[in-house]
């Protein structure tokens, strides 16, 4: 282990602002990403219930 | 012996995919993990870059990824036009804004790394040109998705275009290495010159592994949303209970 | 297939698309126009120092000439696609990848010839002369027919999408990198005193690549927007 403290290792031998953007980014495009997915299926199926639910109210009318 | 001609239709495909998120989810959370503790905790001090070398983690994995995917995008879609088989478009159409965020990545840390190594954000190496073109490339092939409304035709002009693009990418690469040789000053070589230690490696090596694993999870994931916007009513996706409901609707 | 009944096919196509061009000759002088305008923008943009000029005049004539070419892409099929000759060009027993050849000889013809011809002018222009002008002149009669075999992809596969015009290029600009490379490259070393040798062979092996792809690509992309 080479940190002697936690501000060392955020200081990153005072390259932090460079190693830590670029992880930082990485882990947000990753989330946003993860999270779009999520919304993109909640709406595609609350969509598609609709359709299959709704169609019965075509028929039934 | 299994008979994997039957998860080529998109009915069986789907439910396979459902159960296959979460391992390859799980995975890569797990190896990321230990890569970053590898990474930042094992890994020792680069004596020539000092800590900036660390950007390395994210950046090749991001960079392999990015390729990597683009090949698979297009294998994708060579298959789709060969078998006409829909799965294989919606495949190609699940990878390209996942390649497109690492290529994205790859260039962002890129610079990031570029800065305080070479003291420039950009150079106009053969590597960063060729992944600067492959982002237009996932941009051309995604855009040209959208602009047409008709899917069977959205799907084979995007897999053509694919197609095409894996032939110019290596063109590129290898035509700005030329072009570098020729204006000889302004080349950089991107080669770290020593040897990188056994830590530095395997820690590269898990996080493009969990990247790999994530990325197949993120492509599974969304080509199941791509299932159901496109499948007119597939009840086969839905759980019993809800069929049932919709049946005694009716 | 006889190959006499290919060449035939191919000059027919040719000596067509050519008549057609004659009618309309304003349409094919619009881009050499285009070419001489923005070559002409770029000493008032970025003065007239004579060094300078003669560093940035290849690059600036060969992405002109690209631009180009580009903006007279979509002459290539559309007027074809919108009277529904293109859709009876597919039912001909002849391979469309055939017929595309003699659809992009013929755009070469009318937009990437002009630029050829022009193209000592505009080097003049910029402070070349000598071997780097014949270069120049040399690397855009080889990079052109490239030009425009690449180009004829992205205008098929854009035919009839909406906003086709902006699409083209976005699709069409990252392919046209490499000729672009050698294309300036093969006058910037002329001018180093490497000659331009290398380069033009490179431009040449882009052509053959290109004669041997492109036209399949684009018959399938013609294909798929016909379908």
């Amino acid at each position: 282990m080479q940190w002697g403290s936690v501000s060392d290792f955020f200081a990153m031998g005072g390259y932090g602002l460079y190693v830590w953007t670029s992880f930082v980014a990485t882990a947000l495009c990753m989330v946003w990403e993860v999270l779009a997915l999520w919304r993109r299926r909640v709406a595609a199926r609350a969509e598609q219930r609709a359709a299959l639910l709704g169609g019965t109210d075509e028929t039934t009318a | 012996m299994v008979n994997w001609s039957k998860y080529s239709s998109p009915q069986a495909f789907y439910p396979l995919a459902g159960r296959l998120i979460p391992w390859f989810a799980v995975v890569a959370v797990v190896l990321m993990g230990v890569g970053l503790y590898m990474g930042f905790f094992v890994a020792p001090t680069d004596f020539q870059q000092g800590e900036a070398y660390r950007i390395i983690f994210v950046h090749v994995p991001a960079a392999w990824m990015s390729m990597f995917l683009y090949v698979v995008m297009a294998v994708w879609a060579g298959i789709g036009m060969g078998l006409n088989a829909r799965l294989s478009f919606m495949m190609a159409q699940a990878i390209a804004p996942t390649g497109a965020m690492f290529t994205f990545l790859a260039l962002l840390t890129g610079a990031m790394w570029g800065k305080p190594t070479w003291g420039a954000w950009w150079v106009w190496d053969a590597r960063l040109t060729s992944e600067l073109i492959l982002l237009f490339q996932y941009a051309g092939v995604m855009l040209l998705r959208t602009s047409i409304d008709d899917m069977r035709r959205a799907d084979r002009s995007s897999a053509v275009f694919a197609l095409v693009g894996v032939v110019n990418v290596p063109i590129i690469y290898f035509s700005v290495q030329w072009w570098n040789t020729l204006h000889q000053g302004a080349s950089v070589s991107m080669s770290t010159g020593s040897k990188m230690a056994a830590t530095m490696l395997t820690a590269m090596l898990l996080m493009t592994v969990a990247f790999w694993l994530y990325s197949i999870a993120v492509i599974l994931a969304r080509v199941r949303c791509i299932m159901v916007e496109r499948e007119s009513l597939p009840v086969w996706n839905e759980k019993p209970a809800v069929i049932q409901e919709a049946v005694e609707a009716r | 297939m006889s190959g006499s009944s290919m060449w035939d096919a191919i000059g027919g196509i040719v000596r067509r698309d050519l008549l057609l061009a004659m009618r309309r000759r304003s349409d094919a002088a619009m881009s050499v126009f285009f070419l001489v305008i923005v070559a002409s923008l770029f000493p008032l943009g970025v003065g007239p120092e004579p060094a300078v000029l003669r560093i940035i005049g290849p690059g600036v004539l060969w992405v002109a000439a690209l631009l180009a070419c580009l903006l007279s892409l979509s002459r290539v099929f559309t007027a074809d696609y919108l009277d529904g000759v293109l859709e009876q060009m597919v039912l001909i027993p002849q391979p469309l990848a055939v017929l595309v050849v003699g659809k992009v000889l013929a755009h070469w013809v009318i937009s990437g010839l002009p630029v050829v011809l022009l193209s000592p002018l505009l080097g003049l222009q910029f402070g070349l002369d000598g071997e780097p002008l014949g270069v120049l002149v040399l690397s855009l009669l080889l990079g052109t027919p490239t030009l425009s075999m690449i180009g004829a992809i992205g205008a098929a596969l854009v035919l009839g999408v909406r906003g086709s015009g902006l699409l083209v290029a976005l699709l069409v600009l990252p392919l046209y990198v490499p000729v672009l490379i050698f294309g300036a490259g093969a006058v910037t070393s002329s001018m180093a005193g490497i000659g331009g040798e290398a380069n033009l062979s490179l431009l040449g092996a882009c052509l053959v690549l290109s004669l041997f792809l492109a036209p399949w690509a684009t018959a399938a992309a013609i294909r798929i927007a016909l379908e």
